[in-house]
Formats: structure tokens, C-alpha cells, sequence
């Protein structure tokens, strides 16, 4: 996997940050470290409620949350440029005075959260679904930040 | 329905237990959050379990030892790379040990949004039974 991120595809774009590169290095390398000793494995933490994943493929960004007894039309998400906030409520209902808690852990709550993506999104293709508690939001990359296959032209 | 609406929820990284059964699927083991309360007629446990479908949870209750297990799939597709990781999915273990009575046959189950609600109804000679105490 490293190695092939490493020679494979031409990740080097000019408007990436190569720290950001740095970093992604440093994360496949804890991976794999992970892997080797089967050791804790510390991951950058913003410390925003939810807990996000973000993926990337050829086309499209994944951003994944877990947000366990939110149903999907609590949840208000927006999409601007590069830009995409999640914020909603988490109702966790209250039983009636005759119950007696042994133990109570599960958190009520609002949130709200922005998190940037490396690059722009097609706002208007942006796909939002809820299953056994885990949102994924599917988010296109734009026409211009994907990569173009420059054919030349021959006289 | 009681929520505090100035409260805001806190990202919290999972706990993840060392456990102690032998385990045959690789990966981190996970201890949900519950909500257990009690009412006269029944016990009844609310876990989160995002990402556990109702095909992948396993529920037992063996010598009033209630087990919770559930498994989740790899979210990712095949070709996603990473860019960002805040929280990893594996499996969720949580044992529970009742001192009441349980009655087996009306233990009820449902996951809804990730997050499951186990009704365990006592046996009803657990239930309690008040006791007038005759002036004589």
C-alpha cells in the first residue's frame, strides 16, 4: 500500500501542501506500525463531536461519522465550496419515574461541525445517507480538481 | 423528553478493552456506551452500537451473564485512501453479570439507528411485592 502511494500515481500536485503529503505519510506509516506490533495507534483528533473519517477515491470524498439514535431528518448538513458542516441533536429520552438507573453513559447533546476537504465539491451531487447509525456523505469532486488526461497533439 | 439545550455533546475516543475471551477476528474490541434502568416489571439496557447491523449482534444470556457482541464491517470501499482517521470500527464487547431473575422467554430486542434496546422482563416472583405489616 505505502509503496505504491509513494511511486504510483503523481501525487505531488503543485496545490496540495506537501505537509499535508508529509502527514498522510506519517499516518500510512503508523498503520503499518500498527500492524507490525499491534500497538495503540494515536490519530490526529480535532476533539469536535462527531468523530469523523475522510476517505478519498478518483471521483469522490467519503466522510463518515458515527452518530448512533440520530435518525437522518435530525441531521442538518451543508455543503459550500470545500467546506461541509454537520450539526443535529441527540435526544436520548428520558423513562419515567419509576425507572432506576444502574448506569447511564449514553450522552445528550447538540454538535455541530465544519470540516475542510482537500478540495472543491460538486455541491449539487453531494449524497447524504444514515445506516445503523453511521452517516456517509458522499461528496464528488469537482470537474476542475480532478485529474485531466492531457492528450498531445500530434501535426 | 428531557435534553439540556445549552449542553453540547463531547467527542470522546472509544475504550477499548483488552479482552479476555480469545478472539477470532482480528482487530480492536470496543466497550459501548450503556443506559441501564430498571423498572418493576423489567430491565432494560439501551447500548450505542453504530455501524452494527441486526445480522452482526449477538445477544446471550448464559448463567445471568448477559454478553453483548457485535462485529462491523470495513466502512471503506476497496479503492479509498485516507485522509483523515478520528475513529477506527471494529468489535463491540460488554458483559453484563444480573442479580435479577430474568424471564428468557420475553427478552425483547431492537436496533434502530445504530443504537440497541434490550427489554429484559424479571420473573415475576422477582418482582417486588410490598408487605403490609398488620397492627395487631
Amino acid at each position: 500500500m505505502l509503496w505504491r502511494h509513494i511511486t504510483g500515481e503523481p501525487r505531488w500536485e503543485l496545490t496540495r501542501n506537501p505537509f499535508n503529503e508529509l502527514d498522510r505519510i506519517r499516518r500510512e506509516m503508523d498503520v503499518l506500525r500498527e500492524g507490525l506490533s499491534g500497538g495503540q495507534w494515536r490519530e490526529a483528533f480535532a476533539g469536535v463531536f462527531p468523530l469523523m473519517n475522510v476517505t478519498e477515491d478518483k471521483n469522490n470524498y467519503y466522510v463518515r461519522a458515527e452518530l448512533p439514535g440520530i435518525p437522518s431528518n435530525e441531521l442538518d448538513i451543508s455543503v459550500t465550496g470545500d467546506t461541509l458542516s454537520v450539526s443535529g441533536e441527540k435526544v436520548v429520552p428520558s423513562e419515567d419515574e419509576n425507572a432506576k438507573y444502574h448506569r447511564r453513559e449514553r450522552d445528550a447533546g447538540s454538535f455541530s461541525r465544519v470540516i475542510s476537504l482537500p478540495g472543491q465539491v460538486d455541491t449539487d451531487e453531494v449524497e447524504a445517507k444514515s445506516e445503523n447509525g453511521i452517516l456517509t456523505v458522499t461528496l464528488p469532486k469537482a470537474e476542475s480538481t480532478k485529474p485531466k488526461q492531457i492528450t498531445v497533439k500530434a501535426n | 423528553m428531557t435534553t439540556n439545550e445549552s449542553k453540547s455533546l463531547q467527542a470522546r475516543e472509544k475504550s477499548e478493552v483488552s479482552s479476555s475471551m480469545e478472539q477470532t477476528r482480528p482487530g480492536p474490541v470496543f466497550t459501548p456506551t450503556v443506559d441501564i434502568f430498571e423498572t418493576p416489571e423489567n430491565l432494560t439496557l439501551v447500548a450505542d452500537l453504530p455501524g452494527v447491523t441486526p445480522d452482526d449482534l449477538n445477544i446471550d444470556l448464559k448463567d445471568s451473564i448477559l454478553t453483548l457482541s457485535g462485529e462491523v464491517a470495513q466502512e471503506a470501499g476497496k479503492d479509498e485512501q485516507d485522509i483523515l482517521r478520528e475513529y477506527r470500527t471494529g468489535t463491540y464487547l460488554r458483559e453484563f453479570t444480573l442479580s435479577e431473575m430474568i424471564d428468557q422467554q420475553g427478552i425483547e430486542a431492537k436496533l434502530k439507528d445504530g443504537v440497541l434496546t434490550l427489554t429484559l422482563p424479571k420473573v415475576k416472583a422477582a418482582t417486588p411485592r410490598k408487605v403490609t405489616v398488620k397492627a395487631t
